[in-house]
């Protein structure tokens, strides 16, 4: 019986944490662009000659 | 006068026809190219060179003829505003001492390559750091170091290669508002709860051995402690919904459903502590996580349009002010009275004033509809809202851009704001079904408290929740969302889904007619005068080539052949003509004011003149929009059609044999005579659909029951309106009509359907023969059963539609 309950426990974290996932998702604003990542990743990534970087 | 149509007798083969690699636009003149590549005018060459020279190219392997043509040069000084502090800080999103990050909408955003060089804009500048483009919202993000490059050179470059910032007056206004998440978060803690109760409940449903009551009571507590967050969080909606109606003394589908909620709740838990069973957390969470579901399909926004936009939007940020000589840029709302104001061609008079200096050519066709400029003497006034076209106005501001003419035109449609609350006919609807569920539940309970008063209350609770709304609500969403889905695949836009009721409603249907029954964008070219030899019409078309201006591209795209003669000394006088050399040949073409021929104009016309001789002059019809007639033919069996036009009377025998005879046909009407026409035909008891283009309509469009804005291009600026149609398809309205005529019947059917099954369920529940477990796998499959038919009978009517 015992082995129900640390599975049930083990259970329910696991989704918590994909519905923790999904939150943080929605709020970093993963959910709002659905065109430009699947495209972006299939542009070439020439680097350019000079990218500076901020300090 | 000899007149013939150069449509019918400059028909060029297409095949020859070369097309600009940057744009796609047909080129006119073959010798701007580079390489094998031929580019429709100077502007696409440079960008393209641009783009070559680093290394962007990509661009043109993404997507054939990505480019945006650039429309207008840019003036030197037209983002100059974007130096003063305090108009940058308004847009600025973040800065610290090196990095500005701040964000643009660039309307022309259409592609995978305006993705791919928006993104690469580090390329073209070292001290842009970098940039993401949001593409539903057109936005771009850039992070770049302000001390190596201004705001304003960013404009300029972005400018510079035909994504040109819009920058309103609204920007300066409060914070933009985004969309709500708080749904989606809603639904999604519902979803986490119900699968897990669903989950725990199958032990109970299954049969719990009598040694594991241990188990049942922790399976049982935790479905009270996943059930709080739904009640608690995800069912706020329903609930602060049905309390704002009850306050507004009217019952709406919501009471039910948040009765329904907290009974389901409150009788699990007693029978929890009670320990009589296992309550109905399952259920009540499945209502929960599906009619979110529906409401987030509904409300699911379009975030690429906007359908409030007032004049705010419209207006531009800042304008040149003249003081003491030195021109500043102002913001807007900083414009006082007795400023000197200086208009560019091209811009937009933002504030009513005097002109005091220049000749104003002021086109209102924005504001009234009219679509020939009116010319303006110096002392004459100028209201807000017009544009002027030729060279430099100045005008000294008599009012303050919040009082001007067309802001008050702006305010006082707002007070005639449609204040009738229209309940929708889902709240009809369910106002009797909550009566009749309530009266059913009392008499119920009345009948058994004679009998047995334990089982009373059993039946009351057992009603409410057996034969919970959730399945009309359902219905209604689920069909609503899915007929706003189908109908913005064919680009009618609607604001939200009572409109799909409101356009069901109609029954008399007023049309603007400039830029919506006519095209703004297509012209049919005459000329008058003269017969020309081939060899000057090739001339005049060479002329008319070189510049990008609409009425010269029209006339060159009805003349132009492959093989352009060459133009010498150029020369483009802003808004008054162009003129150059041919082989020794001066060519001049132009309105009358450059040329002093003809002065009493009616209507635009183009003069040209060869060699000092004077040929003709052509004149430009608006093109009636493809498949009008037969839409039209189809509207008059069903609707009573008018037509409000702010422009003249010159049309009205085309119009009246197109709508026919009952058809009521106003011309050169004001735009608070459009609304007042409305109100008319309200007060007569029609149900009005308003469709138009223009700020000139915006009264019209909001008075109406339903108001539809016509665009050429959905991401050019269309006034407030209910629903927004893209102009290609508006031929397409016959079918949207009775497409939102079905959306009712499958509402009701699916509305019949759910009757059934809680009168079955109500029946079997009484008789305490339904086992949980079999009301358990009911329950969701009712409901999935109703999803079905409300999307497959919507998208049958769609397809019999051929939507």
């Amino acid at each position: 019986m015992s082995v129900i309950i640390i599975l049930l426990i083990a259970s329910i974290s696991v989704a918590g944490i994909f519905l923790a996932a999904f939150i943080w998702s929605v709020k970093n604003g993963q959910m709002d662009d659905d065109y430009s990542p699947p495209r972006r990743i299939l542009f070439d990534d020439t680097p350019s000659p000079q990218i500076k970087k901020p300090n | 006068l000899y007149v013939f149509i150069l449509a019918a007798s400059m028909s060029i083969s297409t095949s020859k026809q070369l097309e600009c690699y940057h744009c796609g636009d047909n080129c006119t003149n073959s010798a701007i190219k580079i390489g094998d590549n031929y580019f429709c005018c100077e502007g696409c060459k440079l960008v393209y060179t641009i783009l070559q020279q680093n290394n962007l190219c990509n661009y043109y392997q993404l997507n054939t003829n990505p480019g945006i043509q650039l429309k207008k040069k840019l003036r030197e000084d037209q983002f100059l505003f974007l130096d003063d502090k305090s108009i940058q800080q308004k847009i600025i999103h973040f800065q610290n001492k090196d990095e500005t990050h701040v964000q643009l909408y660039l309307p022309q955003i259409h592609c995978s390559s305006c993705l791919y060089l928006l993104e690469n804009l580090h390329r073209l500048h070292s001290s842009i750091i970098s940039s993401t483009v949001n593409f539903p919202r057109k936005e771009v993000s850039i992070v770049f170091l302000h001390k190596e490059i201004s705001l304003r050179k960013i404009a300029e470059l972005l400018t510079s290669i035909g994504y040109e910032p819009y920058m309103s007056l609204k920007d300066l206004g409060t914070e933009k508002k985004s969309f709500s998440k708080t749904m989606t978060y809603q639904l999604g803690v519902a979803g986490f709860c119900f699968a897990n109760i669903m989950l725990m409940s199958f032990p109970e449903y299954l049969g719990l051995s009598e040694t594991e009551k241990n188990l049942q009571s922790i399976f049982r507590v935790l479905n009270i402690i996943l059930a709080l967050p739904v009640l608690l969080y995800s069912a706020q909606p329903f609930f602060e919904s049905a309390w704002k109606a009850l306050r507004h003394k009217f019952l709406n589908i919501d009471l039910p459903v948040a009765l329904a909620i907290l009974i389901t709740f409150c009788r699990s838990m007693y029978e929890v502590i009670n320990g009589i069973s296992a309550g109905y957390f399952d259920s009540m969470t499945g209502i929960v996580f599906f009619m979110l579901a529906g409401r987030v399909l509904q409300n699911k926004t379009h975030q690429q349009l906007s359908f409030d936009r007032d004049y705010t939007s419209y207006f531009p940020m800042a304008i040149t002010v003249i003081e003491n000589n030195i021109e500043t840029p102002v913001a807007l709302p900083d414009i006082k009275v007795n400023n000197t104001l200086l208009i560019h061609h091209e811009e937009l008079i933002p504030a009513d004033g005097i002109l005091t200096k220049g000749k104003a050519l002021i086109d209102y066709s924005f504001v009234t509809g009219e679509s020939e400029p009116v010319k303006k003497e110096i002392g004459e006034l100028v209201y807000a809202g017009g544009k002027q076209t030729g060279s430099n106005i100045e005008i000294l501001t008599i009012k303050e851009v919040a009082q001007s003419y067309l802001t008050n035109l702006w305010n006082n449609n707002h007070t005639n704001r449609k204040n009738s609350t229209t309940h929708s006919f889902t709240d009809v609807l369910s106002k009797y079904f909550t009566w009749v569920v309530l009266a059913l539940a009392l008499t119920g309970s009345l009948y058994w408290s004679l009998i047995d008063t334990h089982k009373a209350w059993n039946v009351i609770t057992t009603v409410l929740i057996v034969a919970c709304p959730c399945a009309l609500l359902l219905s209604s969403s689920f069909t609503n969302g899915n007929i706003l889905r189908i109908l913005s695949r064919n680009y009618l836009y609607l604001r939200n889904a009572q409109t799909i009721e409101d356009i069901a409603a109609i029954n008399h249907i007023v049309f603007d007619k400039t830029g919506t029954l006519t095209s703004t964008m297509h012209r049919e070219v005459e000329f008058h005068g003269s017969s020309l030899s081939s060899y000057q019409k090739e001339m005049i078309a060479a002329l008319a080539a070189q510049s990008t201006h609409p009425l010269s591209k029209a006339i060159a795209k009805q003349f132009g052949q492959p093989n352009k003669l060459a133009v010498h000394q150029f020369h483009e006088i802003p808004g008054r003509g162009i003129e150059g050399r041919i082989n020794n040949d001066l060519v001049v073409l132009g309105s009358s004011p450059l040329l002093s021929h003809h002065q009493n104009n009616h209507q635009t016309r183009v003069h040209a003149v060869i060699n000092h001789q004077y040929a003709g002059y052509f004149s430009f019809h608006n093109k009636y929009r493809d498949e009008l007639h037969p839409m039209i033919k189809k509207l008059q069996q069903q609707f009573q059609l008018s037509v409000v036009s702010g422009d003249t009377n010159a049309e009205k025998e085309n119009l009246q044999q197109l709508f026919g005879k009952q058809a009521n046909l106003l011309f050169q009407q004001q735009p608070h005579q459009k609304l007042n026409y409305i109100q008319a035909l309200q007060q007569r008891g029609y149900t009005v659909m308003m469709i138009g283009d223009g700020l000139n309509d915006a009264g019209a469009l909001r008075q109406s029951n339903t108001g539809i804005a016509v665009t050429e291009d959905t991401n050019y600026f269309t006034p407030a309106s209910d629903a927004i149609v893209k102009a290609s398809h508006l031929y397409m309205l016959p079918k949207f009509i009775q497409l939102c005529r079905a959306n009712r019947q499958i509402i009701i059917a699916s509305f019949v359907l759910s009757i059934v099954y809680n009168v079955i369920g109500l029946f079997f529940a009484l008789q305490g023969v339904l086992s949980p477990l079999i009301a358990a796998i009911l329950m969701p499959a009712s409901s999935i059963s109703i999803l079905l038919l409300t999307f497959g009978c919507s998208n049958l009517v769609a397809r019999q539609l051929r939507l």
